[in-house]
């Protein structure tokens, strides 16, 4: 099993609220790994940090190193760079909404200098093939615009859109919160399919979802990785008591 | 915090501990039945089991709507699914009593002769690990559950002695037969209530460490 990404020391603030505390981990290559926590625990800022989207905050600061791959992105990388490599699907679906199913796609690697026709066409169908709407599209590609899909639709045009420009990693911020539950097990088919050819980072709320797609997951309490560790070690049997009491309810 | 789930788990252990306790005193009826001949201790039993069986229907249904509902993790999954084990190991030790009963009504045919096997001390040690095994449940404590586990032995030597003694009774006094037979049956229904009180012993470790110690397995 690679590491696809790894994590040494890592630190984030945000002004002087110091939101993630010496956290080191391996994430797996090709595996699904989950992130899990409390609001507020600084999962979220961690996978902002893993494609240096933290430091897009103006009082946003990061130390340590985290490598992807060879790189460490942080002393041998651009963030144009980064984000390419590590692609990014928020909790709310925000394709472009005036662009068409089309262009939303293709947006990402025009950004990157691509006007090929051929090679466009062939990435679109791809990338929606692998985000599992090609079916749903195909015939309104370029009639329909982004927003007139439905949530679901739209959370797996933007998986699509991250797919285009092919990242090695994908970072979902809750990409399911806010849909219903057939959107939400397409969405989660869609990770356990995608996770053989990308390394997947998923913060999630829903525990039952962690433990349905990912094999490795960790727990955040304020600012600190309490426990990392296989998905159904830590949802049946879990070391540290605090991983527990969260995972059972017994908080607070 | 999650109260009402956790008032709920409370509720099916008082469930479970209910029914345990009809399963022990069935047990206990069964064999003061077989001691002192007393039939009316025998349709007590088979009427207990009555009640034996609709618990296990009703713990195993709050078990299934706890599972459905409130979808458990790590120590209450484990708990949820020992109680599912142990109820139904507490249901075979009620059917266990109702055939230790089925065995003195048609001992009753045949006149009373001493067989060397003791019947009460068996039912002593088998029900002393059915009690313990739930007081480990009770006091969620996986270290006297463990002690459980070494009990099972000194039952299974009294259930192999009494095989020999009552095989060798049976060449030498072929007229004792039904009564050996009988006898022979009723040891080997105490040796199986001293498998499951091992049973419940096991699935208290698991809830308690997570670890399953099964068939000698120690994780």
């Amino acid at each position: 099993m690679g590491v696809a990404i790894e994590v040494s020391d890592l630190n984030a603030w945000y002004g002087t609220n110091h939101t993630l505390q010496s956290i080191s981990l391996k994430i797996p290559a090709n595996h699904a790994t989950a992130l899990i926590g409390p609001s507020g625990c600084g999962k979220s800022t961690f996978v902002r940090c893993l494609n240096r989207m933290h430091e897009t905050n103006p009082i946003g600061r990061v130390t340590g190193t985290v490598r992807v791959g060879q790189t460490d992105i942080y002393a041998q990388a651009s963030p144009v760079e980064i984000r390419r490599r590590i692609g990014m699907v928020f909790q709310r679906p925000n394709p472009f909404p005036t662009m068409s199913i089309y262009d939303n796609v293709a947006s990402g690697l025009r950004l990157n200098g691509f006007r090929n026709r051929k090679v466009l066409d062939e990435v679109v169908e791809r990338s929606l093939q692998q985000a599992a709407l090609w079916e749903e599209v195909k015939n309104d590609l370029k009639k329909k615009s982004g927003a007139s899909l439905s949530g679901g639709q739209q959370q797996r045009l933007c998986i699509a859109r991250a797919l285009a420009v092919d990242p090695e990693v994908m970072l979902m911020d809750e990409p399911a919160s806010a849909l219903d539950p057939v959107s939400t097990a397409k969405i989660e088919d869609l990770i356990f399919q995608l996770k053989s050819q990308y390394t997947i980072v998923i913060v999630t709320h829903n525990m039952q979802q962690a433990a349905r797609v990912a094999e490795n997951t960790g727990f955040f309490l304020n600012g600190k990785l309490v426990e990392f560790d296989a998905t159904h070690k830590i949802f049946t049997n879990p070391t540290d008591k605090r991983t527990e009491d969260y995972i059972t309810g017994r908080f607070g | 915090m999650r109260i009402r789930f956790h008032r709920k788990l409370d509720d099916l252990k008082e469930r479970l501990l209910v029914m345990a306790g009809m399963a022990e005193q069935a047990i206990q009826r069964a064999v003061e039945a077989y001691r002192v001949r007393d039939i009316s201790l025998c349709d007590l039993v088979v009427r207990s089991e009555i009640s034996i069986n609709s618990f296990e229907r009703e713990i195993d249904q709050m078990a299934l709507d706890l599972l459905a509902m409130e979808q458990p993790m790590a120590i209450d999954l484990r708990f949820i699914l020992a109680v599912i084990k142990i109820n139904a190991d507490l249901e075979r030790v009620g059917d266990q009593a109702v055939s230790i009963a089925d065995r003195v009504r048609d001992l009753q045919a045949f006149p009373v002769v001493d067989l060397p096997v003791d019947i009460p001390r068996m039912a002593s040690l088998a029900s002393a690990m059915v009690r313990k095994a739930l007081q480990a449940f009770i006091e969620a404590d996986a270290e006297l559950a463990t002690s459980v586990l070494t009990m099972d032995d000194n039952v299974d030597k009294i259930n192999d002695s009494a095989f020999f003694a009552l095989s060798n009774l049976i060449k030498e006094q072929p007229r004792h037969t039904p009564q050996a037979l009988h006898a022979l049956m009723i040891a080997r229904n105490l040796e199986r209530v001293a498998d499951h009180a091992t049973n419940i012993a096991e699935d208290v470790i698991f809830w308690v460490r997570g670890a399953d110690v099964r068939h000698h397995q120690s994780t």
